[in-house]
C-alpha cells in the first residue's frame, strides 16, 4: 500500500489547470451532474415562494406535489437506468398500466388473494421487461424499435384483455385495499405524505447506491459509457443489458400499483403520456441521452422540476399552456447546459 | 374471460360479415375516435346490432388515441373507395376533418357526426348527438337546487376537459354555469367568467388521474370549494379520491355528465350526487337507419325541431331528486347505462 501511494506521489501529479470562474463552474457541473437540476429546483421554489407566498410555501402545498409527481418520478428512475445504458424505453408507461390491470383483474376477475395478484402483476412488468431487454441485448435490436413496438403490444394487449373497463375505487377499497396500499396517506405536521411518496424517495436513494457503489452499478455506466470497453474488460454486458431492463419493467409494475393507490380505480386508460414524462424528467435531471453519465438524483430533481412549475403555474392562474411551453424551453436548455459540461471532459 | 371470448367472437362475425357480403348489401362505415373508450365500444355494438337486423355491412374504423385525426382521414378515404353509402363519424378534429366529409358528400355519401358536432356544424348532413349544453345545465340547475339559500355563497370548482377546449366541453361546463345560475362571458369559450363564486377551471382529460391532480390544484388555491362541476365520470372519481384525501368527501357535492356504468354506479354510493347520462347506442342505431334510409331513396335525415342536430336524450340521474329538476333514479340509470 505505501509503496503504491509513494508511485502516486510521484508520478501521478497532474498541474491544475487554471480554469478561471467559468472553468471552476463547468468542472463543478461535470462532476456532480445532479448539482444543475438541483439550482433550477431550489430556483424555482423560492421564485414561486416569493410570488405566491404562503400558498405555495407551504408544507402541505409543497409535499402536494410529492404527491403529484410519484408516478412519473418512480417511472423516470426506471428509465433512468434504461438512459444511463444508452438505450431507451418508450414502453414504461404501457408496462405500468398493464401491470395495475392485471393486478385488479386477477383479484376481481379471477378471485386471486390480492396479494397474489399484487406479485403476479409485479412479475408481469418484469417479465416484459426481460423480454424488452432479451430482444435488444441478444437479438441486437435498436432499444427504440423494440420498446417502441412493445409500447404498442402492451397497450394493446391492455385493452384486449380489460375491455378497458375501470375497476371502481369503492370496489377496491371494500374486497382489496391492498391494492391501494400506496395510496394510503399520514400527517406530519401540515405535510401530507403517501406511502406511495415514500416508495419514490426511497427507490432513488436505493438506486442512487446502487449506481455508485456495486459492481453492478458500476457495469450500467460502463456499458452506457462504452459497451464495447466494458466487453474488453470483463463485463457482461448483455447480462447487464437484460437485467437493467428486467429492472426497469418491475420499478413500472411498482408504478402501476402506486397508480392504484392515487387514482383509488384500476383504469386502462391512464398513465398514456408515462414515457414522454418520464424522457423529460430525466433529460431535466441531466441525464445524457448518449448514456453513461447523469445521475437518479437529477431524474428525481428534474421530476420535481416539472412539478413545481405545473403547481405554481397553475396557483397562478395561468393558462396551462403556459407550463408546456416552460417545460419544453427546460428541456432544450438542459441539453444545451449538458453539451457545454461535456466540452470539460473533451 | 367470457366477456373477450364474446367480443372477439363479434368482432370474427364482423370481419366474415365483411368478407363475404354480397355486392348488395349496403355497406355503412363507423369511424370513431377511439376503439377502447366504453363509449365508443357500446356505439360500435348499437351500430352493428342495428346493421345486422337491416341486413346491411358495417365496417368500423377508429384512431388510435383520442386527437389521432390521421387515421380518420384515411378511414374516410377508404370508406369512400369501398363504396359505402354513408359514414357515422365521430370526429377528433371536429373543423380539420371537413374537407374530407366534404370529399366523401360529394361522392355521394352521406355524413351523420355522432356525439360530436362538426365545426362548422352543418359540415355533415347531420348530426345525432346528447344535448351537451342541455347536460350540463340539468345538472347546474340540480346542484342549485340542493344547496338551496346556500348557492349564492357556493364555491365552485371547474373540472374541465382541455385547454384546447373541444365543443363539447365547452356546451357542457357553459350549461351547467347557466342552470347554477351563474352569468356567462362568451359562451364559446369557458374560463371568463367574473362570477368570484367560480374558484377555478383546471384540466383533467377527462380521466382519473386528471381529475385527481385538478382538484388538488384548485384547493390548494381555495380549500372551501363545496361544488365540483366534472366533465366526466371517470374525473369525478379522480376529484373523489382527492377530496377524500383532504378530508372534504362529505360535504361537497359533485355533479357529472356521462352516465356509464361505474359512473352510475359511484352515483349509488354518494360519490356523485347527480349525472346526466347520455346515449350512445341511439346514437348509432339511428345513423345506421339513417344511412338505410338514404340508401333506399335518398331521404335526408330530420332533425330535432328547434335544434340543429337530432337529440337522442339526456336524462338526469340521482337518488336525491331536486324540486323543479326532473331526473330518474339510480336503478332506472343503471338500466340504460353503458360500458
Amino acid at each position: 500500500m505505501s509503496s503504491a501511494d509513494t508511485t502516486n506521489d510521484g508520478v501521478a501529479k497532474f498541474e491544475q489547470p487554471n480554469r478561471g470562474f467559468l472553468g471552476t463552474v463547468q468542472h463543478l457541473l461535470h462532476v456532480n451532474p445532479a448539482l444543475v437540476p438541483l439550482i433550477v429546483l431550489v430556483a424555482s421554489i423560492v421564485v414561486f415562494g416569493l410570488l405566491l407566498g404562503s400558498k405555495f410555501f407551504s408544507p402541505f402545498a409543497l409535499t402536494l406535489i410529492l404527491q403529484q409527481v410519484q408516478i412519473v418520478g418512480i417511472v423516470a428512475a426506471a428509465q433512468s437506468l434504461v438512459i444511463l445504458t444508452a438505450g431507451i424505453d418508450l414502453s414504461v408507461g404501457a408496462i405500468a398500466v398493464i401491470s395495475s390491470v392485471v393486478m385488479g383483474q386477477f383479484t376481481f376477475r379471477y378471485g386471486l388473494p390480492v396479494e397474489v395478484s399484487i406479485a403476479c402483476g409485479l412479475l408481469f412488468g418484469t417479465a416484459i421487461g426481460a423480454l424488452n431487454g432479451w430482444l435488444i441485448a441478444a437479438m441486437k435490436l435498436p432499444p427504440f424499435i423494440v420498446t417502441l413496438g412493445m409500447w404498442q403490444i402492451v397497450l394493446a394487449a391492455n385493452f384486449l384483455y380489460s375491455s378497458n373497463e375501470t375497476i371502481r375505487s369503492q370496489d377496491i377499497a371494500e374486497n382489496a385495499a391492498m391494492l391501494q396500499f400506496l395510496g394510503a396517506k399520514f400527517n406530519i405536521g401540515g405535510a401530507v405524505f403517501t406511502v406511495g411518496v415514500l416508495f419514490m424517495v426511497l427507490l432513488v436513494l436505493v438506486l442512487a447506491y446502487v449506481l455508485r457503489h456495486t459492481a453492478w452499478g458500476r457495469h450500467v455506466y460502463a456499458v452506457g459509457d462504452d459497451a464495447e470497453a466494458a466487453e474488453l474488460s470483463g463485463v457482461n454486458v448483455k447480462g447487464t443489458i437484460i437485467s437493467v431492463y428486467a429492472v426497469a419493467g418491475l420499478i413500472c409494475a411498482f408504478a402501476g400499483w402506486a397508480l392504484i393507490g392515487r387514482i383509488g380505480s384500476v383504469s386502462p386508460t391512464s398513465g398514456q403520456l408515462l414515457n414522454i414524462e418520464s424522457i423529460t424528467a430525466v433529460v431535466i435531471g441531466g441525464i445524457s441521452l448518449f448514456g453513461g453519465r447523469g445521475s437518479i438524483l437529477g431524474t428525481f430533481f428534474g421530476a420535481l422540476i416539472v412539478g413545481v412549475f405545473t403547481l405554481g403555474l397553475r396557483l397562478m392562474g395561468a393558462d396551462a399552456q403556459w407550463t408546456y411551453l416552460l417545460i419544453g424551453v427546460l428541456i432544450i436548455a438542459a441539453v444545451a447546459v449538458d453539451q457545454w459540461i461535456r466540452k470539460v471532459a473533451a | 374471460m367470457k366477456k373477450l371470448l364474446a367480443t372477439s367472437a363479434v368482432a370474427l362475425t364482423t370481419l366474415s360479415g365483411a368478407a363475404f357480403a354480397d355486392g348488395h348489401a349496403v355497406t355503412a362505415c363507423l369511424i370513431t375516435k377511439t376503439d377502447t373508450n366504453p363509449f365508443f365500444v357500446k356505439m360500435k355494438e348499437g351500430a352493428e346490432a342495428k346493421a345486422a337486423e337491416l341486413g346491411m355491412t358495417l365496417k368500423s374504423f377508429a384512431g388510435k388515441v383520442d386527437g389521432d385525426h390521421e387515421t380518420q382521414v384515411a378511414a374516410i378515404e377508404t370508406c369512400i373507395a369501398d363504396g359505402a353509402k354513408g359514414i357515422l363519424l365521430t370526429a377528433s378534429d371536429t373543423s380539420s376533418i371537413v374537407s374530407s366529409v366534404k370529399q366523401a358528400r360529394d361522392a355521394g355519401l352521406v355524413v351523420i357526426a355522432l356525439d360530436t358536432p362538426l365545426s362548422p356544424i352543418d359540415a355533415a348532413d347531420a348530426t345525432f348527438a346528447t344535448d351537451n349544453f342541455l347536460a350540463g345545465e340539468l345538472i347546474g340547475k340540480w346542484a342549485a337546487a340542493t344547496l338551496g339559500d346556500d348557492a349564492a355563497n357556493a364555491k365552485i370548482a371547474m373540472l374541465d376537459l382541455a385547454v384546447s377546449q373541444p365543443t363539447v366541453g365547452v356546451l357542457r361546463d357553459q350549461g351547467f354555469l347557466k342552470g347554477f345560475g351563474i352569468d356567462l362571458g362568451d359562451p364559446n369559450k369557458w374560463g371568463d367568467e367574473t362570477d368570484p363564486r367560480i374558484v377555478g377551471n383546471d384540466i383533467t382529460a377527462g380521466n382519473e388521474e386528471g381529475g385527481r391532480k385538478a382538484m388538488e390544484n384548485l384547493l390548494a388555491k381555495d380549500s372551501g370549494i363545496n361544488v365540483v362541476y366534472t366533465i366526466n365520470e371517470p374525473a369525478a372519481a379522480g376529484a373523489y379520491e382527492a377530496l377524500k384525501a383532504f378530508g372534504r368527501e362529505n360535504d361537497v357535492l359533485i355533479v357529472s355528465v356521462d352516465g356509464g356504468c361505474p359512473g352510475v354506479a359511484n352515483v349509488k354510493d354518494g360519490v356523485i350526487g347527480a349525472t346526466s347520462q347520455q346515449y350512445p347506442m341511439l346514437m348509432a342505431s339511428k345513423g345506421v337507419e339513417a344511412i338505410a334510409a338514404w340508401a333506399k331513396d335518398g331521404t335526408k335525415p330530420a332533425l330535432t325541431p328547434g335544434k340543429d342536430f337530432f337529440d337522442t336524450g339526456v336524462s338526469l340521474v340521482t337518488d336525491k331528486p331536486a324540486e323543479g329538476v326532473e331526473s330518474i333514479d339510480v336503478a332506472k340509470g343503471m338500466e340504460l347505462c353503458w360500458g
